[in-house]
């Protein structure tokens, strides 16, 4: 069956190679992404108006391109009506160029030979006015069809890829997906700024929802991480540069002298390579927990009686429960402080809070018998497994749940009231406690920002990491080789990052165990006809791809070598390099069918 | 002067590293801004060929959009810098043979600048709107 196919696929490049200078018979497709597209772009009107472009063979629209029926159109119609072109209209081609150009091949089109129009990102997204949107649909679809017109067939081109993988965290999430890199065989480079493995987790007293305790699983974690003959760890270490692309990634890493190395905290790895190189990365930078001087109006750092569920963590682990030396008879926790709150810029939900508030007033619960435990919340979304159970097992141990908004906290003698709103009967209340917690959310940190820059990695609205896409591509990024781990790109509970570290571990070991990986054949060619032999592409070349032929005076581009920028193209005097798929004439085809 | 439905029409020549993955992040977080602009992706700004500036200028796109990595940034190490250089050249020439080389425009703009890529676009918008059409739009007219 194999044999076959690929058989007729060779047939079909053959013949497509004998009538190569025929004339384009181009196949267009208009997707409606849903109603992602179709809801704002007239798509019946664009394949009517893509039907009249010279060379269009066949226009049609379809409620999802990127579907197996979508992809068996494409395919069915190259074979029957012999297209040598495909045109498809829909998302970014940063996201389904790949998908597309396999079905082109699957029909017998070559590969290189199919253009995409992004009339998702680029216009129906961004416009709401039907009519205008339209237009801009068909000016887009257009320009692709001129393109497409002058594209010429490419062959397909695999480089070695470097094993190793380079993991920049190393938090609960950075440990699990090191460890899954190096069980399979390959070197993981597991870089952490603090002196310590285990990040945020190794603050935990106890773990929701089974209330265990978490250096139970932690420590024996960070040990086989640290003792792993495939991991190397390098702590009070930085990522400075990163360069390459996937598969072959270049990642300077600069480790700062370990003089405040505190002792009982994990020796550091005295190997520290300076450069290492990576056929891919992991980002696993994890967060901080919302700093509540930005909601004031909580009293925190004010009054001694109101702490963090971050701080309260460490009391409880180590029983000091007491304020100003005595026990507190009334607790209170105050919710969704730093989540939900559209103005800290923080809309989201943080999602491990209240199952924290259930778990710590649990605790407190079990360690001060005599006390009376309130949580004022807005919502309780205890989901996951064991969730709603462990909300019903905090109810039973008497903890006291309470829908109310808190929007004050202030003193009154030795204890601080909270003033809150009661959300359900629609009245104000004052209630007196000893100790007031608050379960602070999650939020980016501060070097997201330069990570995301280092790596080229876009950033959500909220400041997290953006995923490639939220449901298809949850742990890859727009940059090909780079994924998400952990709490980097949102909040989630530790199963959801154990969960993500591998999955970004497995999607970053498929190029590695492949041992190659596909580059563009998008790379400068010279006519040696037309070339001078004056050198400048030589001079403009950042990469040392094109050299002089000294023995016929003319210059030849190393394909391997060459990134396909297209600089030198642009700098020959005499237009002897053209960058392919990006050559003049399809650009100012593209130029001319926009403007019309 | 100008009649106020004037519509200028932009073609935007954008690097796919940076400004283009910018533009497309504009999509995926809903950023509206105005449908004037249209985008070419090419690999990097350094290879924007002047003479792309040219043909669109002459056949009556009233801007023209130059869309490069931050300076450091490139993909290609230095592309941005040649581009800018270029940029520098061609808006001189533009000014010797007569034509507005303000209607040219090279901007810095991320992959994570979606919000920047749509303010940009509102602002080209704008400038143009207020210069009025491609005078060789009427030209070639005649």
């Amino acid at each position: 069956m194999r044999i076959t196919e690929h058989a007729t696929r060779n047939t079909y490049h053959t013949m497509e190679y004998v009538t190569m200078e025929s004339k384009p018979r181009i196949g267009v497709y208009i997707c409606h992404c849903g109603t992602n597209i179709a809801a704002t772009v007239d798509v019946a009107a664009v394949v009517e108006f893509a039907k009249t472009l010279p060379g269009v063979v066949v226009a049609r629209h379809y409620t999802y391109m990127c579907s197996e029926p979508g992809q068996a159109l494409i395919k069915e119609d190259s074979k029957a009506l012999g297209l040598n072109r495909v045109v498809v209209a829909s998302c970014s081609p940063r996201m389904h160029e790949p998908t597309f150009r396999g079905a082109a091949e699957r029909g017998g089109v070559n590969r290189y030979r199919l253009e995409m129009a992004n009339i998702r990102e680029q216009c129906s997204w961004v416009h709401r006015d039907r009519a205008s949107a339209t237009l801009k649909a068909k000016a887009l679809v257009a320009s692709a069809v001129a393109k497409a017109a002058r594209l010429e067939p490419l062959e397909e081109r695999q480089v070695g890829v470097t094993p190793g993988v380079v993991v920049i965290g190393g938090g609960i999430a950075g440990m699990i997906a090191a460890l899954d890199v190096a069980d399979a065989g390959f070197p993981a480079y597991l870089v952490e700024k603090s002196d310590r493995l285990g990040g945020r987790v190794a603050d935990l007293y106890r773990t929701f929802p089974d209330l265990e305790p978490a250096g139970e699983w932690l420590e024996p974690l960070i040990e086989r991480v640290q003792s792993h003959p495939n991991v190397t760890v390098l702590l009070n270490s930085l990522v400075t540069e990163v360069s390459g692309y996937v598969g072959n990634f270049e990642v300077k890493v600069s480790s700062s002298p370990n003089d405040h190395l505190e002792p009982g905290t994990l020796k550091p790895e005295t190997r520290n390579p300076e450069t290492i190189q990576a056929g891919a990365i992991i980002i696993a930078t994890g967060y901080n927990p919302f700093d509540p001087h930005g909601k004031p109006e909580f009293g925190y750092g004010r009054y001694p009686q109101v702490v963090t569920t971050v701080e309260m963590e460490r009391r409880l682990a180590a029983g000091d429960l007491a304020v100003e030396g005595k026990a507190p008879r009334d607790i209170a926790f105050i919710k969704c402080v730093g989540s939900r709150d559209v103005q800290l810029g923080h809309p989201y939900c943080s999602r491990v809070c209240c199952q924290v508030c259930a778990k710590q007033a649990q605790l407190l619960r079990k360690a001060l018998p005599d006390a009376r435990v309130t949580v004022f919340y807005m919502d309780v979304r205890t989901f996951g497994k064991r969730g709603e159970e462990s909300f019903d097992e905090a109810r039973r141990a008497g903890v006291r749940y309470q829908r109310g908004n808190v929007s004050e906290v202030y003193r009154r003698g030795e204890r601080v009231v909270l003033r809150v709103e009661d959300t359900l009967l629609g009245r104000t209340l004052e209630h007196e406690a000893d100790l007031v917690v608050l379960a602070v959310g999650m939020e980016p940190r501060e070097d997201t920002g330069d990570i995301a820059a280092l790596l080229k990695v876009p950033r959500s609205a909220d400041g997290f990491f953006l995923e490639a896409h939220p449901k298809l591509g949850p742990v890859d990024t727009a940059m090909d080789g780079v994924f998400l781990a952990g709490c980097c790109q949102g909040p989630k509970d530790i199963p959801d990052t154990v969960a993500q570290a591998k999955a970004a571990a497995s999607s970053a070991l498929i190029p590695l165990i492949r041992g190659t990986v596909p580059v563009g054949s998008e790379t400068a060619i010279v006519d040696p006809e037309l070339c001078a032999g004056c050198g400048m592409c030589v001079q403009v070349c950042p990469f040392g791809a094109p050299s002089l032929d000294l023995l016929w005076g003319v210059s030849r581009v190393n394909a391997v070598l060459c990134k396909g920028c297209g600089a030198c193209a642009v700098t020959c005097p005499s237009k002897a390099i053209r960058l392919q798929h990006f050559t003049p004439d399809q650009v100012l085809a593209q130029v001319e069918a926009l403007v019309e | 002067m100008e009649s106020t439905d004037f519509e200028p029409k932009i073609v935007a020549f954008l690097c796919n590293w940076c400004t283009y993955t910018g533009a497309d992040l504009a999509g995926t977080s809903r950023i509206q801004y105005p449908p004037n602009v249209r985008i070419i992706r090419l690999m990097c700004s350094g290879s924007v060929d002047p003479t792309y500036v040219l043909k669109a200028l002459l056949d009556g796109a009233d801007g023209v959009f130059i869309g490069g990595c931050h300076p450091g940034d490139c993909h290609y190490q230095s592309g941005n810098y040649k581009a800018r250089r270029r940029v520098v050249a061609l808006k001189e020439i533009l000014k010797q043979a007569g034509l507005d080389e303000d209607r040219v425009w090279l901007r810095w703009i991320s992959a994570s600048e979606g919000q920047r890529f749509a303010d940009t676009v509102k602002e080209m918008v704008e400038a143009l709107k207020a210069k009025g059409p491609n005078p060789l739009r009427q030209e070639w007219a005649v």
